[in-house]
């Protein structure tokens, strides 16, 4: 049977061409592979090859013809014995590029193509209750911990647990870790298990993201956050997203950890806070734990998330000591923030290091008769949207604190959200307390000024207080 | 077994005594279902119902073909998005690829992924990767894991010349080697990274040495030629499956079609690619083994064609039919457990 040739999309974009040149004359035999014509594309000329073998019939578009649809038939290829008056006449084209069978449901209806998520968000606030259980038992004793000794604890209970999780990373091993974090787990484990990569943070993210394809549970540590900018393209492309490429046959559960955000006098390239950055990736869990107790409850919950998750530690809190409780398998669930001061007039949301400028800001409003609540979001992916409604229901204000940079900010997120959810509880603009829009320097004087202080939390406090 | 390209070949079935008419007649089959599946995707693009980018992989065939057929079951591969070819010979099913394409629920991926994101953990293919290179430290890793677990597997990484020039090759270099894992580094060298020739990116040209330095070994072999594609394969899974560690195969080869459905391909000209359709296909190149070694006549062939014509209409029609996956698959699989996504569209779904 004489089978169409119709004028082919040969981009992306290309709705019609031009047939420049024909390359077979009527009569000639083509097999797979021959080139028929010439067509210029919106992009540039391509050649046009034979798909079928068979004998070129009627030529039924002329060389030099412009805006040729796509999917109009331009020619007739007949098969063996087959005459040219056996071939149809030209008709309508058959389907238009971009839109196949498909787009037009049983019906006969064009199917609802707007998206769920462009519907008004305001429409129904409808937030479940925040958890609100306690962290631990009551009565459960509690033994003061750095947060370096509850990572260490996370590990290594985590890797006596499932005999799949293993750490690598730069000075993991033989050096004991960059931080001290990882001491001992040598020793304990082996080399099998802690494993010291060479300075390749590009190669070693992704050999960790193929690792955990192929069933093993990777802790990947980054000496800082601030180098694994160079492994961003597996976090992002490799780890958070085969999933879904997939339609979930399989993903990367693995934790990439290690210290973010400014240390102290280090300069620019090694001070930054990617917390909004890694928070804006769908298929990424990201944690930036606080508290030992924090540390402790939520690496754990990591290691054995089926997600690849970011988590965020900071180096001057590795040596700050806090309440842990001393419990068989204590962990903390994701999305669940915690609420660190109760207070009535103003909710303080923060996460990771910002909480000590919070709880600091808060402290000093007790003086201006000012209580502040005080909420850690501990999580921001999920994030628990449900406990900052409910306190800036009850506060009706709102200041957020992070070290981050200010565009983009996890405080402009929850501002918006605020705006969305909660504009007829607030009785004054939301204020996003940030590090500042540099890039972080080297002097003492200079460096104490780009980062965001309990001083300038307290100030915005009295702002949107109005004392 | 490392044959220079240029070094003409005896298409004689007495130069090839060891093979069998069952080995010769399945290469035939398997390279022929991957051209013709190629070109009803180009069709099938031409026609708007594959949209986006598709890279074809005619002329290449030999390459996947002839390591498929070393490999044993439960080994893994991993390559880049132009990876139809390497989907069907690991044994997934042409509907399920072409469904895919196409973006129908009956895909691979469910519509989600298209042409360079195709997973089966049936057939232990790792994707389907879109970002040249990075495929390669992930098929290490996946090393790293069958050697954690010792259970003897070997992992195919795919890549092409362009990625050769990506710095993580490099860095997976030195800690595949460094660690001894069972990773086979398959170079698909087709001599265009897109639009630029080796001779324009590259200064030197053998890219199987560069395992040298790493202390990596590797050769060249000729990726028209299944049989010495498959000798080469056997090689260096017997060098992996020792536990010495990588190996280098880099595949002379050739792409026929554009880089991608878009390109006009104005980097080499048409002889060049006739020559090589005319003196080195890797389908001619088993086809003229099997009617001169008197193992099928031309009917035999013919059958064959037939058959592999079918599968490949069958495909092609299944891909039309699948619907589009359902609304809601916007919002499953980004995640491996239940996890609100953001706010503002959370309450809307």
């Amino acid at each position: 049977m004489a089978t169409e040739i119709l004028m082919p999309a040969l981009s992306p974009t290309m709705e019609e061409g031009t047939l420049a040149k024909w390359l077979v004359k009527e009569g000639d035999t083509v097999k797979s592979g021959d080139i028929l014509a010439e067509i210029e594309t919106d992009k540039a000329t391509m050649e046009f090859e034979a798909v079928d073998e068979g004998t070129v019939g009627r030529l039924l578009v002329a060389e030099g013809t412009q805006g040729v649809k796509v999917n109009t038939p331009i020619a007739m290829l007949l098969e063996e014995g087959e005459s040219a008056d056996a071939a149809p006449a030209a008709k309508e084209p058959a389907a238009r590029p971009g839109q196949g069978e498909a787009s037009r449901d049983e019906t006969g209806e064009t199917p609802d193509r707007a998206p769920a998520a462009a519907k008004s968000a305001v429409e129904a606030v409808n937030t479940p209750e925040p958890d609100e259980s306690p962290d631990w038992p009551e009565g459960t004793t509690v033994k003061p911990m750095t947060v370096r000794e509850a990572l260490r604890e996370a590990m290594a209970e985590e890797m006596e647990r499932d005999e799949t999780v293993f750490l690598m990373g730069e000075e993991v091993g033989e050096y004991q870790g960059a931080y001290k974090i990882s001491q001992g787990l040598l020793d304990r484990f082996g080399p099998r298990r802690v494993v010291d990569t060479p300075i390749s943070e590009h190669g070693f993210a992704g050999i960790g993201v193929g690792a955990a394809f192929g069933g093993l549970r990777p802790i990947v540590e980054f000496m800082t956050f601030n180098f694994a900018m160079q492994a961003i393209d597996h976090i992002i492309n490799s780890a958070a997203k085969t999933l879904y490429m997939s339609g979930g046959q399989m993903g990367a559960p693995m934790v990439f950890r290690g210290p973010n955000g400014a240390a102290a006098r280090v300069g620019a390239q090694h001070s930054q806070d990617y917390a909004a950055w890694y928070a804006a990736i769908p298929g990424l869990k990201v944690v930036m734990p606080y508290t030992a107790a924090d540390a402790k409850g939520l690496l754990k919950t990591a290691i054995r998330d089926p997600n690849p998750v970011i988590f965020l530690e900071n180096e001057i809190l590795y040596g700050r000591s806090f309440d842990v409780p001393q419990m068989d398998d204590f962990t903390i669930p994701f999305g669940k923030a915690r609420v660190a001061r109760k207070g009535k007039d103003v909710t303080i949301v923060s996460f990771g290091i910002g909480m000590a400028h919070a709880l600091e800001a808060a402290e000093l409003l007790v003086k201006d008769g000012i209580e502040a609540e005080v909420v850690d979001l501990r999580t921001l992916r999920p994030l628990d949207y449900a406990t900052v409604l409910k306190s800036v229901q009850k506060t009706n204000r709102c200041v957020t604190v992070e070290e981050g940079f200010p565009v983009g900010s996890i405080g402009n997120h929850i501002s918006a959200y605020l705006m969305e959810n909660a504009f007829d509880w607030l009785d004054a603009p939301v204020i996003n307390c940030t590090g500042k829009d540099v890039p972080m320097p080297y002097a003492a004087n200079l460096e104490k000024l780009a980062l965001v202080t309990a001083a300038e939390v307290a100030e915005a406090v009295r702002k949107v207080t109005y004392r | 077994m490392a044959r220079k390209p240029s070094v003409p070949q005896d298409d004689t079935a007495a130069a090839q005594p060891n093979v069998s008419r069952d080995e010769l007649l399945k290469h035939y089959r398997d390279m022929l279902l991957i051209r013709r599946f190629e070109e009803k995707a180009g069709q099938l693009y031409g026609m708007g119902l594959i949209g986006g980018f598709c890279h074809l992989y005619i002329g290449q065939e030999a390459v996947v073909v002839g390591l498929e057929a070393a490999a044993e079951k439960g080994d893994k591969r991993i390559t880049s998005y132009r990876d139809h070819g390497h989907m069907l010979a690991s044994g997934m099913e042409a509907r399920g690829v072409m469904a895919e394409l196409t973006g129908r629920i009956g895909g691979y991926s469910k519509g989600k992924g298209g042409s360079m994101h195709m997973f089966s953990k049936e057939s232990h293919f790792y994707g389907g990767h879109g970002i040249v290179g990075a495929q390669v430290p992930l098929g290490a890793g996946l090393a790293f894991a069958d050697k954690y677990l010792g259970n003897g597997r070997v992992t195919f990484t795919y890549y092409g010349d362009g990625a050769s020039n990506q710095g993580q090759v490099y860095e997976t270099y030195n800690m595949a080697e460094l660690w001894e894992l069972p990773v086979i580094f398959v170079i698909e060298n087709n001599g265009y990274a897109m639009g630029t020739s080796m001779k324009r990116s590259t200064k030197s040209t053998t890219l199987y040495g560069r395992g040298e330095a790493f202390g990596i070994p590797g050769e060249q072999v000729d990726g028209m030629d299944v049989l010495a594609v498959k000798a080469a394969g056997e090689k260096a899974i017997a060098h992996c499956r020792a536990g010495k560690g990588p190996y280098i195969l880099e595949m002379m080869t050739y792409r026929y079609r554009g880089h991608s459905m878009s390109d006009p391909a104005k980097y080499r000209t048409r002889e060049e690619v006739q020559k090589v359709r005319d003196e080195r296909d890797p389908i001619e190149h088993v086809r003229t083994l099997l009617l001169t070694g008197k193992h099928a006549s031309e009917d035999d062939l013919k059958a064959i064609d037939k058959e592999i014509k079918d599968i490949v209409n069958d495909s092609a029609d299944f891909a039309r039919e699948s619907p589009e996956p359902p609304l809601e698959e916007l919002w499953t699989d980004i995640y491996a457990d239940a996890v609100p996504q953001a706010a503002a569209q959370d309450q809307n779904v």
